[in-house]
């Protein structure tokens, strides 16, 4: 490499051409899809000149509901990154035996494995699950808008710009290779001195912000603005566990936040926190970022079982058995969840009764998880149950899940995590609880809640079979990774010699070739039920028989939610409503006070990716701007103090009368 | 709290709230949850001071380095701002404008102190070779105090954003929040900095 | 699916983890097949009532009962609890009493099921150095040293020292005992004891970069008698490991071929543990002493050289990099250990 001039380097800092991988025909062929993809996109939009309405109405929206349809939409576009990852490692495992060295060197393979984790995590799992609360919690407790909706707006453009560093880094430089926890020394400078972890560092901080603020919004937005009536015992348990998600997002990121930023003052000021050198220790590393990433799992999984709690209660047309210990098993495993992070690195050596401490403790959240199992079992227990897709996702939850539970236990026993710690059955374990708990449960909520958002049904058929394509292919595709840890065979290899382990991989990779084919019957599900919408038309608002509020008003629900706040008298409301016949009013709409559109959270977080941009690169003068330009923005923002509006009285009438003739309709052909 | 404790006051067979419906405004909570989320970046820094707080590498230790002079009146700097913002506070209750203005001027005034003796505390450091660089104990050191110092620098801004506010709008709703708000801003990095001043300077010093 | 664990386990084949070869990994498969068997009770149930429950209610199925208001019964939220928790109970006593016996820094008290381990024992010492990217394996008792090649004598106690030289990496030979992270500056512990002279498989368990894919072993458990030969075998190289081989050794490379080395310096292992192979580097535990009394006060700011280990693996390099503490003595002369007078011969054992 030739010597840059001082002024290519104040101007670009570490940033050339070389950093732009056109030797690697797997990344152009990559950039040249994302790229046709991408202008066709663009040309569609402008074709059906949708830019105003893109912008306005989408972009600047502070609108609860939009926002949770853009962190789903976020979401499924990751999953499709995440996956082509994943089915890169199975398909180079599959060949890389003896003589093959496979089609991916280390470089890149240990690349994809890492952003496969942090992509997963932070990119599907998170937006997945932030968009339903985002989308479900406020319908669900009669409120407006949640508590900070310009936040929101900002949250989910400052993921988003998080996303868009993370996906730059494929054509830009490159990725983290250090694994998904990226802990020291390797993810140190003097192990990794090029951009990948200031890649993997930038990207989640950023992200950070917008999760942390998230869940203060949401934190806030159930404990002051739930309907008359409601209070917390009357809570639908979705809200119960996206209150205790919340919980955990406020006192976990922090904590990611603040070891994250010691990392990069390690590599980019050359202190000495986790390096050999001068008195670091990497150890501390370790249990800072598991303190916040064992929480982690269960802000992901909380939620879900929020998700199947509603679907078994409706589908089996039943109330939920054991509302108050459902309650109570959430906020054990909320609280317990800060007592486990150990049992992640118990073959460091912190001897036996450290050991057996976090052991125990793990397993005691195995207590009120199976309560919460045998809670769903009694709901079904004495029921009607209709398997609609959402429930087919819950039974097929059910089954995997114990089993990934079982698993877990397993794992958590120190002795035995001494043989199968960081092999592939601890590999598989993740994945049946993740994929079994996580996916499952949005595929559910998906499928749930995709009348109220929409308006009409998903497709059943499509439906179907992307769950058992997703079911068959879990097993088939984790199952051989179970067998695998039990033969010793440990995680984030490349290449293997012993040819007798091969047909395992292979198995798995039919597997993830399935998994494959049920995302892509879900992408079908979704086209075909667009084309189809007349035919899966739902009017009543309520095509599920429904007992939570989300499920009084009309589907889509106008940006006001209710046009008068229900009044709540009992858990399940909206049942009790219908069941004592309540009258929905038709005449004497009052204004409503909303909130007002703006285009700061996406300038403010378009800024921050610059600045984070700026910062992998070294490019300093652009980073400090950047960093000046955001607070000077933040500052113009704080000057606007007309932020909301109020619709008026005759406008909510028109919307309702609609309604109500719509309403009426129905009934005369009913009738 | 009890299941049913709170009993509904509207009669059971009414459903909906016919008026439009205020929930309570929820900002003095959120910027509290906040703060107790800032509190916890606080608690790591503290952790990683505590486990590598005594990792000199050979080099200088806190009783070589910390000035407990300079650092009590650094303290007295920010103790009596928060003293002056509580002031500001009584005034904007009683609604005078000038005198809000008066005393926030006065609390960025102390503020500036504190940081500009700080910003001297560690350039003094890094003459004398004892950089963040230097040990573990020094970044910890810098890492802590240095997070401590940007909140307080943060503040200020703030502060001052407020005060061309409360000039160009008057003591308005929006506007009392804000500088409850900060109010809390900055009692909080008050509380912070006792700890530190306890933790890191005393404990360091006479330890 | 559910019971493959179970199912292989009679099948046999290749399932190392469920076949081990050593002591302390059969007590950790039993610990495995245990808590398995203790959760089956529970999640069994588990799973046939879910199908049981999704068949007999299921909408078309009009004799069953509906009672859409159910939802409570205190005596049955009485079981969902304490099933579970009876579970816990069992397998936590089972955690806590296997955690200690099986905790790696513990000497062995048994051979085997049947045989204790006794006084006159005396157990075979290897220092292992996690490097990038090989292993390498220093008999301190005997002087000898090797790379990515272990050999122990069946039914001996072996105590392991580990270090890393680097990054972090996790010591792993599934047929001998479950393992251990290799950590640099650290020193972990691990007693364990081969009872089938056979080739097993040892490797990195943690990820540790470019080469870490390669990182592999391979460890024979031998007969007292063909271990001494190994031994004798080894000390016939002509190559020392002193301090200047060492720091060669210690460049990254991968897939690097079995190397013996006939004598080692003494200490050496205490060297790289402290991070002071290179005699210029002050060793951690002088840093750490000097610390505990209050560290060379401003005077020390000037004492940069030495102190810093790590290395950029590539030619990318840092300002800092000339950095690092000065040692403040000199090093002495390096001694070589040649075989101790009392080192074990196994052989003779039996």
């Amino acid at each position: 490499m030739q010597e840059r001039s001082e002024l290519m380097q104040t101007l670009f800092g570490r940033l050339t051409l070389e950093a732009i991988p056109y030797h690697d025909p797997i990344l152009v062929g990559t950039f040249m899809a994302t790229a046709i993809l991408g202008m066709s996109l663009l040309a569609y939009i402008t074709r059906k000149r949708a830019w105003g309405t893109l912008w306005n109405d989408w972009f600047c929206s502070i609108d609860h509901k939009k926002i949770g349809v853009m962190y789903m939409i976020l979401g499924i576009v990751m999953l499709l990154r995440g996956f082509a990852d994943a089915i890169m490692m199975r398909a180079q495992q599959a060949f890389a035996f003896g003589d093959s060295m496979g089609y991916l060197p280390p470089h890149h393979y240990d690349q994809i494995f890492t952003a496969h984790g942090v992509i997963m995590i932070f990119f599907v799992a998170m937006p997945f699950v932030t968009g339903l609360m985002n989308y479900v919690v406020p319908l669900q407790i009669g409120a407006r808008d949640v508590a900070f909706p310009f936040l929101n707006n900002f949250s989910f453009w400052m993921t988003t710009a998080g996303a868009v560093l993370v996906m730059m880094s494929l054509f830009v430089g490159e990725f983290a290779q250090t694994g998904w926890l990226a802990y020291p020394p390797l993810s140190g400078i003097d192990y990794s001195p090029t951009v990948g972890v200031d890649y993997y560092i930038w990207a989640l901080q950023i992200a950070g912000v917008g999760t942390l603020l998230s869940g203060v919004n949401l934190l806030v937005t159930i404990v002051k603005m739930r309907a008359p009536g409601m209070t917390l015992m009357k809570m639908p348990v979705f809200t119960w566990t996206a209150l205790c998600t919340n919980v955990l997002i406020v006192a976990a990121f922090p904590v990611l936040t603040a070891v994250l930023g010691l990392l990069s003052l390690d590599r980019y000021v050359g202190t000495n926190f986790f390096t050999n050198d001068f008195g670091g220790n990497a150890m501390m590393y370790v249990n800072l970022i598991w303190i916040w990433g064992h929480p982690e799992v269960y802000i992901l999984i909380l939620p879900l079982f929020g998700v199947f709690s509603e679907v078994v209660s409706t589908f089996s047309g039943k109330r939920l058995f054991g509302y108050t210990s459902m309650v109570y098993a959430t906020v054990v495993i909320t609280i317990l969840s800060y007592l486990v992070w150990l049992h992640h690195f118990f073959t460091m050596g912190s001897g036996a009764s450290v050991n057996s401490f976090f052991g125990i403790t793990t397993m005691i959240i195995s207590i009120p998880t199976g309560a919460k199992m045998f809670n769903w079992l009694f709901t079904m227990y004495r029921g009607r149950i209709k398997f609609d897709v959402p429930m087919l996702w819950t039974m097929g939850f059910m089954f995997t899940f114990v089993i990934g539970g079982m698993t877990g236990v397993l794992l958590a026993v120190p002795p035995a995590d001494f043989v199968l710690h960081n092999s592939l059955f601890l590999i598989a374990h993740f994945h049946n609880v993740i994929i079994g708990g996580v996916v499952f449960g949005v595929f559910a909520g998906i499928n749930y809640w995709f009348p109220k958002v929409a308006g009409f049904k998903l497709d059943e058929y499509w439906g179907k079979v992307s769950f058992w394509f997703w079911l068959v292919g879990f097993w088939v595709a984790f199952a051989p990774l179970y067998v695998l840890g039990l033969m010793g065979v440990t995680r984030r290899v490349s290449h293997f010699e012993d040819m007798t382990l091969q047909i395992w991989f292979q198995i798995a990779a039919v597997g993830a070739v399935l998994i494959g084919v049920g995302i892509l019957a879900f992408l079908v599900q979704i086209f075909v039920s667009i084309r189809r919408r007349d035919s899966l038309r739902d009017e009543t608002g309520d095509p599920w028989n429904g007992r939570t509020p989300e499920w009084a008003t009309s589907s889509p629900p106008p940006a006001y939610n209710f046009a008068f706040t229900p009044r709540v008298h009992d858990q399940d409301a909206w049942y009790d409503m219908k069941r004592r016949g309540h009258q929905r009013p038709t005449s004497g709409f009052v204004d409503i006070h909303m909130p007002r559109n703006t285009a700061a959270g996406i300038v403010l977080a378009g800024i921050s990716m610059l600045c984070g941009f700026a910062l992998i690169w070294h490019i300093w003068w652009l980073a400090a701007a950047s960093f000046f330009g955001l607070i000077a923005a933040s500052i113009i923002h704080t000057f606007n103090y007309d932020r909301d509006y109020h619709i008026h009285a005759d406008e909510v009438s028109s919307v309702e009368d609609q309604r109500t003739r719509k309403l009426s309709a129905l009934q005369k052909a009913g009738a | 709290m009890s299941a049913h404790a709170a009993e509904t006051t509207f009669p059971p067979d009414s459903f909906y709230d016919t008026g439009e419906h205020h929930p309570q405004n929820g900002t003095m909570l959120g910027f509290w949850l906040y703060l107790m989320s800032d509190c916890l970046i606080f608690a790591v820094l503290f952790a990683m001071y505590g486990v590598v707080g005594a990792n000199y590498a050979a080099g200088p230790g806190p009783k070589d380095l910390f000035d407990l002079g300079l650092v009590a009146v650094n303290t007295a700097m920010l103790l009596l701002s928060s003293i002056t913002y509580g002031f500001a506070m009584l005034e904007m209750a009683r609604g005078r404008q000038n005198a809000v203005l008066g005393w926030l001027a006065i609390t960025g005034l102390f503020g500036l102190a504190f940081v500009g003796l700080e910003i001297y505390e560690f350039a003094h450091f890094i003459h004398e070779g004892a950089g963040p660089q230097r040990s573990a104990f020094l970044s910890a050191f810098f890492a802590l105090v240095g997070t401590h110092g940007l909140h307080v620098s943060f503040g200020i801004v703030w502060l001052v954003v407020l005060m061309v506010q409360v000039r160009k709008m008057g003591l308005t709703e929006p506007n009392r929040r804000r500088l409850a708000c900060l109010s809390l801003f900055w009692h909080f990095l008050d509380v912070i900095w006792i700890g530190v001043f306890t933790f890191v300077y005393l404990m360091g010093v006479l330890r | 699916m559910l019971l493959f664990p179970l199912v292989f386990l009679l099948a046999g084949c290749d399932w190392v983890v469920l076949r081990p070869s050593g002591d302390i990994a059969m007590q950790q498969r039993d610990l495995i097949v245990v808590s398995t068997v203790l959760m089956l009770l529970i999640v069994l149930p588990v799973m046939a009532l879910t199908a049981l429950f999704a068949w007999r209610y299921r909408q078309s199925n009009k004799e069953a009962t509906y009672d859409p208001e159910w939802h409570h019964s205190t005596q049955l939220e009485l079981v969902i609890w304490s099933a579970p928790l009876l579970i816990i109970i069992a397998l936590g006593a089972v955690t806590w009493i296997a955690t200690h016996t099986l905790d790696p820094f513990r000497p062995l008290d048994r051979i085997d099921a049947q045989r204790a381990v006794t006084a006159d024992m005396k157990p075979l010492k290897v220092q292992v150095v996690a490097m990038d990217w090989k292993w390498l394996f220093i008999y301190p008792d005997y002087g000898i040293a090797s790379v990515n090649e272990m050999a122990a004598p069946v039914d001996v106690p072996i105590e392991f020292s580990i270090t890393a030289s680097t990054v972090m990496n996790s010591f792993f030979i599934p047929a001998l005992a479950g393992q251990i992270y290799a950590m640099p500056a650290m020193e972990t512990k691990l007693h364990a004891v081969i009872n089938k002279a056979g080739d097993y498989e040892g490797f990195s368990a943690n990820y540790s970069g470019h080469g870490f894919s390669h990182m592999r072993f391979r460890f024979a458990g031998m007969s007292g008698a063909d271990f001494d030969g190994w031994v004798a075998k080894v000390r016939e190289a002509k190559d020392p490991l002193n301090r200047e081989e060492y720091q060669r050794l210690d460049q990254p490379s991968e897939r690097v071929p079995v190397r013996h080395y006939g004598s080692t310096m003494a200490g050496l292992f205490d060297a790289v543990v402290n991070l002071c192979v290179d005699p210029n580097k002050m060793c951690m535990r002088d840093m750490m002493a000097i610390d505990a009394r209050g560290g060379l006060g401003l005077a020390g700011v000037y004492n940069v050289s030495r102190l810093s280990y790590d290395r950029p693996r590539t030619q990318v390099s840092r300002a800092q990099a000339e950095a690092f503490v000065l040692s403040l003595c000199q090093v002495g002369p390096e001694i070589m250990i040649s075989p101790a007078a009392d080192a074990p011969m196994y052989g003779l054992l039996r």
